[in-house]
């Protein structure tokens, strides 16, 4: 699938964050490579979003870098570009799935509009085309035709996350930030959104990030896993390496702490 | 010796269980092993002399204390333990495939697409990876019926047959196999043992625990004997 490159997508370098005397998150670098999914574990408090509101534009570091292969310039420092230049990021090359679709959706508006509204941000001005776009996506979700023009309000919590995914999706980003994107679902809905994200992340060659405290997504999902715990990155690994045979004592407390059906 | 695809040096593996008071179970203590093309390698020993320890340290699943795995990819060595996290899974994808009795899938896909998974993700074709699919699960044994159907409904048995077909599907040049023909019926055995074969006649490379004495005979060329390492103790 994807070819091997020696040139990661994104790079994270020392990133901390710190809210006064607060640890937020401290010393934490990694890279992500193209077509690699990468979890990040730990329970509440560990950190896990403060990283990924770090890592994806949203919150700057207190110190240390975050720097993405932008098309143009190569890695760049994405809180040293321009305004104009993250926001076009965020909108076109990134896509970003909250845990609760109320804060990534617009829920008064309809599902096709949702999706559409994406595109016209990144310049699509044509109604036929951008409706199609978005129908089209809103059925790779599985969302029926019937309902593109109910507003997300209406959709059940599974439906209103795959709404999501089709608006995040429909830019064709290279990467996802995901914050526990199947958290607060029902487990016959969590299984559909899972395949339907493993599927897409393998055909459209995505990198994603994505934040949960449920391991066995992990293992569905993610090729690599870094555990958190207080902050910091005690452990990292290939999933199913850490799962298996974890490291550090709270890598093999969280894991011998699952309960397996 | 032909030169080796798999070549092991030193390898150790101990596990220390933190929140067990710091036991640690020293299970691999030096292991040296070369595999060349065509060859099957039997691990053999009683129960706990590490045999699943060592195979899934081969395909890192297990992280070693010291030693080297290499494995020829791409007309180079990769060290297994060393690589970076995108080339081990790149050598699992393309060159490294592992067979275990025990099936992981998300549990809404259907038994066919479970088999052709590992070569969607080599950009295989859907149809043509579907019918790479169909003509293994053909061949195991299992109904045409089920296979549009999610396996986690099977049973044990047809359970492990999608697994060994979706292990099998792609013409992997180093083949680890974790007990591949426990509990399987006659037929499906012969079959098993057909697969094996044909791996090996294509210049596979073979690494395998099989409880079965017969199947250790016939696909076996060599054995490396295990023994039980010194009981578990305590870090000082």
């Amino acid at each position: 699938m994807t070819a091997e490159t020696n040139r990661p997508l994104l790079r994270a370098e020392g990133v901390s964050k710190f809210y006064g005397r607060h640890v937020g998150c401290r010393d934490v670098s990694f890279e992500l490579h193209p077509g690699e999914v990468l979890g990040i574990v730990g329970e509440s408090g560990s950190g896990k979003t403060t990283l990924l509101n770090c890592l994806s534009a949203q919150l700057e570091p207190t110190a240390g870098h975050v720097l993405y292969d932008t098309r143009a310039d190569g890695l760049t420092d994405v809180y040293r570009m321009s305004e104009a230049a993250r926001r076009l990021l965020m909108r076109s090359d990134w896509g970003l799935v909250r845990q609760n679709p109320r804060d990534g959706l617009r829920m008064g508006v309809s599902a096709g509009a949702n999706v559409g509204e994406r595109l016209m941000a990144v310049g699509a001005r044509h109604y036929g085309n951008i409706r199609s776009e978005a129908t089209d996506w809103l059925s790779r979700v599985e969302i029926d035709a019937d309902r593109v023009d109910d507003p997300p309000a209406t959709f059940s919590g599974g439906m209103q996350q795959r709404v999501q995914l089709a608006r995040n999706l429909v830019t064709r980003p290279r990467l996802v930030f995901m914050d526990e994107p199947t958290g607060g679902l029902d487990v016959s809905v969590q299984a559909r959104l899972l395949d339907l994200l493993r599927g897409l992340v393998n055909d459209l060659g995505l990198s994603a990030v994505v934040v949960t405290h449920d391991l066995a997504v992990t293992r569905l999902l993610a090729h690599r896993l870094m555990v958190m715990k207080g902050g910091a990155v005690v452990e990292t690994g290939l999933t199913d390496q850490v799962l298996d045979d974890p490291q550090h004592p709270y890598s093999q407390l969280l894991v011998s702490s699952i309960l397996q059906p | 010796m032909t030169e080796p695809i798999i070549s092991v040096r030193g390898l150790r593996k101990a596990f220390i269980l933190h929140n067990q008071g710091g036991v640690v179970l020293r299970v691999l203590n030096g292991i040296d092993l070369d595999v060349a093309a065509g060859e099957c390698l039997v691990l053999h020993g009683p129960s706990g002399a590490g045999k699943s320890t060592l195979l899934r340290t081969l395909y890192a699943n297990y992280l070693p204390q010291a030693g080297e795995i290499r494995i020829r990819h791409d007309g180079g060595w990769v060290d297994m333990v060393t690589a970076p996290p995108h080339r081990v899974l790149d050598v699992r994808r393309r060159t490294l495939g592992w067979v275990s009795q025990f099936l992981r899938v998300v549990p809404r896909v259907a038994a066919i697409d479970v088999v052709a998974e590992p070569l969607r993700t080599l950009g295989v074709a859907p149809d043509a990876a579907r019918d790479r699919a169909a003509g293994l699960l053909a061949r195991l044994r299992i109904p045409e019926r089920l296979w549009s159907l999610a396996p986690s409904t099977f049973s044990g048995g047809e359970q492990q047959r999608v697994n060994l077909a979706h292990s099998f599907v792609h013409p992997y040049p180093v083949l680890l196999l974790d007990e591949p023909t426990a509990s399987l019926d006659a037929a499906n055995r012969e079959t098993v043992i057909g697969l094996i074969d044909e791996a090996r006649a294509r210049g596979a490379a073979v690494v395998g625990i099989f409880h079965d004495a017969e199947v250790r005979r016939r696909v076996g060329t060599r054995v490396l004997e295990m023994r039980e390492p010194a009981g578990g103790e305590v870090a000082a």
